[in-house]
């Protein structure tokens, strides 16, 4: 018997060490090198909820990006029918599904399909009826390589936000893909939410587009837009007001020139102004296009579109040479600087919308925990007086149990380096009285057994053999519930199922295995005649 | 120290009319105020919209904030004072969905801080689009399903030593619950199908332990939904995860009790069936009341100390604790007793 003892106190004694070992990261908040290097370092996180944060979740606009490479299609097959020679009347997107193609002479189908089944492999050519002799096809867009494009867009669309957050700043931000297209973006600690969404959020699809100076933007306002030219805006909002001003442009659909040709973008300061502007470098081939547009529309005016609305238009005095250009606007710096960071990062593959947004801020944050902490000191405080009472000397071992449960749970935290959020709190604070319903129910069936006449010994023996059972029933299924709870609940509710499953399972360990040794050390060793339960 | 006298006989099952016509008035009273309101008060989480805490320099009346929020559109938002009294907050719940929903916080901090000046504080931001809020709803729903479930094949299991027989029902209820899935039934309805699937199934597969508990975990959470309706509490993410706690509570004192069962019905093959419940329960009686008194005492201190944020959750678990302490006394073992009644060995004897 006292040689099964000295294991089993070996046993709790170093289950408290460990979780000592554990916890101390989380205490102390800094540790020392080499306590790194041999022992855990991993702390309790703390969720949004407590430490202030931003939790989003992203959809991203995957058909646009199937249209997008649908319109970029139709874009190099309009160079490839030119070099193949093959004259056709029409040529464009058909939704989302392929493109239409209407070509001019019926002999040409064989090179067209020929073309088709080499360089387009993705598509499948269907004969259409014919149209007044010309033949008339079909590109249907293979279901794989749309899925495929879809994917791609959502990890591209994971990968430039990830990268834009990077460059903001943001420590241990959590970025991950979701189903159904969407993804989620957990940044604890962001103060300015406002600017981080436009950050996130932002599509960053940077085009330079010529003005249109032959026709009339009034004429075409009034709806004879001429083919081939597109109505954009500028929008200028006032600081002081709030009020929004559109300037319409008429601009060529044709796009001389996109982001994608850049290299750098950074903040520099006028210094005529002292206004910030962003200025952009391209790499060889952008600046060869720069220099070819700008060189061939000299007195003319250039658009800088960004996100579908103009940013400015300046004349172009002469042939830019070199690949730089500026961007100004009425930025403050903070506008310049995230400008500068979404270019460099590149544009998003389709434009994302926010489907979902909680921003904690810290005070809250601070709040919560300092109101959650005092729920469970005093809730703890009033249980353990009343155990003691109830129970006398077993109560105080009870209490030890308890204590010693909430070590573990929180060890626990640090070991799976989990999330406590303020469910999660909640969840300890359940545990605290729930925990003592194991060792409830073990004294009152030792009661029982010492009101059959059983010395303290025995009684306690029986106690918890027969308690033992009705425990494990009750615990197991709160841990079914908990697990479900784990399974399918998001954020805080997670946080709250892990408490309290860690908590179920450490609390099996103090109340039945932690209580016994110290039973056992009393009224077997000890061998103490008087029971105090 | 003891509350509760060794040897305590009080005729608990003798009562259990009363208590039928007492719960069953509870859930009656909650079925008529959830379709009186039009279904449960779902919060941002489960409906979309958009929900704002703000803190205010000052005493401010939530009519006036509302004047605030007329400049951007916002004013048909339901303002309330939130937390503790002194602190100025106040929540802004907005419902609109059709509008673009990712810069309406944006839109009550600019209006507020024009009106109010720049001490306006916006401590929490709570944005949930209409199919996210579809989304959670269901996936709340689908939670409550598998937990019930897998607690319906635990204890079958467990108690009955019918593990197969769980098993079979854990198959049928999922064929049904696949079969009018496919009918595009909506989420509400499946769970209530498959509940009554469920029950229907423990009542002919003799599984009566199961039954009772799974009677009295229903029980307790529409009753606990019912004081939500009733105090006009709006249902999130956390309230479902109290529901689950209360689910999970409830069970764990109807196991105590169900167990004592047993163990008796082996100890006193001869008494009645009736006699052997009612003393089962009068010896888990200090228990239950210990434990449901040391769990109610850390709920209360969350309820009062724990702030705002957590203040609903709090609220459900303290009734669902008290109803579920009560049901498994009242609601879990008569159903056992009236079970036994109909389809139990006795019954058949005398037929």
């Amino acid at each position: 018997m006292s040689k099964s003892l000295t294991w089993r106190s070996t046993i709790a004694l170093l289950a408290i060490l460990v979780a000592v070992v554990y916890l101390v990261p989380s205490i102390t908040g800094e540790v020392p090198a080499w306590w790194s290097n041999i022992l855990p370092k991993d702390k309790i996180r703390l969720g949004l909820d407590l430490q202030g944060g931003m939790h989003l979740v992203l959809e991203v606009q995957a058909a646009k990006a199937i249209e997008n490479h649908l319109e970029r299609v139709v874009d190099e097959m309009k160079g490839d029918l030119r070099k193949e020679k093959v004259r056709y009347v029409t040529l464009k997107r058909k939704g989302l599904d392929g493109i239409t193609i209407t070509l001019m002479r019926l002999k040409d189908e064989t090179v067209f399909r020929d073309m088709v089944s080499a360089g387009y492999p993705d598509f499948n050519v269907e004969s259409m009826p014919e149209q007044k002799g010309r033949p008339v096809f079909q590109l249907v867009l293979d279901p794989k390589a749309k899925i495929q494009i879809m994917k791609m867009a959502v990890e591209q669309a994971l990968e430039t936000i990830r990268n834009r957050i990077d460059q903001f700043g943001v420590s241990e931000p959590d970025i991950r893909p979701q189903e159904d297209n969407r993804l989620l973006i957990q940044l604890p600690g962001i103060k300015d939410s406002k600017r981080a969404i436009a950050l996130i959020g932002k599509t960053a699809l940077l085009e330079f587009k010529l003005v249109d100076e032959e026709n009339s933007v009034q004429e075409a306002l009034k709806g004879n837009l001429p083919p081939g030219d597109e109505i954009l805006y500028q929008v200028s909002v006032d600081r002081e007001t709030g009020h929004e001003r559109k300037t319409p442009f008429l601009l060529k659909k044709r796009t001389a020139l996109t982001g994608e040709y850049l290299t750098d973008a950074r903040v520099q300061i006028d210094s005529r102004y002292n206004e910030p502007y962003v200025s952009i470098s391209f790499d060889a081939r952008g600046a060869r296009l720069f220099e070819q547009v700008t060189g061939q529309n000299i007195k003319k005016r250039l658009a800088i579109v960004l996100d579908g609305k103009v940013n400015s238009a300046p004349v172009i005095q002469d042939k830019i040479a070199g690949g730089k250009a500026q961007i100004t606007g009425r930025y403050t710096t903070d506008e310049a600087r995230d400008l500068a960071i979404v270019l460099r990062a590149g544009a998003l593959p389709a434009p994302v919308k926010i489907i979902e947004e909680r921003t904690v801020g810290p005070s809250l944050g601070k709040d919560s925990i300092e109101k959650g902490f005092k729920s469970m000191l005093i809730g703890g405080i009033i249980v353990i007086l009343f155990m003691a009472i109830y129970y006398g000397l077993s109560g105080f071992i009870a209490d030890l149990a308890l204590l010693l449960n909430i070590l573990f749970i929180m060890a626990g935290l640090a070991f799976f380096s989990a999330t406590l959020t303020l469910p999660g709190i909640a969840g300890i604070i359940l545990t605290i009285g729930m925990s003592v319903d194991a060792n409830v129910l073990i004294f009152e069936r030792i009661r029982e057994e010492v009101r059959l006449g059983k010395t303290p010994r025995t009684a306690i023996e029986s106690g918890y053999a027969k308690a033992l059972v009705t425990i494990l029933d009750a615990q197991l299924t709160t841990l079914i519930v908990a697990l479900v709870l784990f399974q399918f609940g998001t954020g805080p509710v997670r946080g709250f199922a892990v408490t309290l499953s860690i908590g179920i399972v450490a609390s099996l360990f103090t109340a039945i295995f932690l209580t016994r040794i110290v039973f056992d050390y009393l009224y077997v060793k000890r061998n103490v005649k008087r029971l105090s339960i | 120290m003891q509350f509760i006298k060794p040897g305590i006989n009080i005729n608990f099952i003798g009562k259990r009319n009363i208590a039928f016509v007492l719960s069953g008035l509870m859930i009656l009273a909650t079925i008529v105020l959830l379709l009186w309101r039009g279904g449960p008060n779902y919060g941002v989480d489960f409906s979309g919209g958009v929900l704002v805490q703000v803190k205010m320099a000052q005493k401010t009346s939530p009519a006036e904030i509302k004047k605030a929020l007329r400049v951007v559109n916002l004013d048909d938002s339901i303002v309330q004072e939130f937390g503790e009294a002194g602190q100025f907050e106040y929540l802004i719940r907005i419902r609109k969905t059709e509008v673009e929903l990712a810069t309406i916080g944006e839109r009550v901090e600019q209006s507020l801080k024009t009106a109010f000046g720049n001490s306006v504080e916006i401590r929490r931001v709570e944005m949930v689009g209409p199919k996210v809020g579809k989304d959670l709803r269901q996936k709340a729903l689908f939670a409550i399903f598998y937990s019930i479930l897998f607690i319906a094949i635990y204890i079958s299991g467990r108690f009955e030593l019918k593990w197969l027989m769980s098993i079979i029902m854990a198959i049928c209820l999922a064929f049904v619950v696949y079969i009018t899935s496919g009918f595009g039934v909506s989420v509400t309805w499946l769970i209530i199908i498959a509940l009554i699937v469920t029950l229907t199934l423990c009542l002919f597969l003799n599984l009566k332990y199961a039954l009772g508990a799974i009677i009295a975990i229903i029980h307790d959470v529409v009753i606990t939904m019912g004081f939500f309706a009733l105090t006009e509490r709006e249902l999130s993410l956390s309230i479902i995860a109290a529901f689950l706690t209360i689910v999970g509570y409830s069970l764990n004192d109807t196991i105590i009790v169900f167990d004592r069962i047993r163990e008796n019905l082996r100890r006193f093959r001869r008494k009645p069936f009736e006699e052997t419940m009612n003393q089962s329960i009068n010896e888990t009686l200090s228990r239950t009341i210990l434990t449901s008194g040391t769990t109610l005492i850390v709920i209360i201190a969350l309820f009062v100390l724990g702030g705002g944020v957590i203040h609903d959750f709090a609220f459900a678990l303290l009734v669902g604790v008290i109803v579920g302490t009560y049901s498994s006394i009242f609601v879990a073992s008569p159903i056992l007793l009236i079970w036994e009644g109909r389809f139990g060995k006795k019954a058949q004897k005398k037929a």
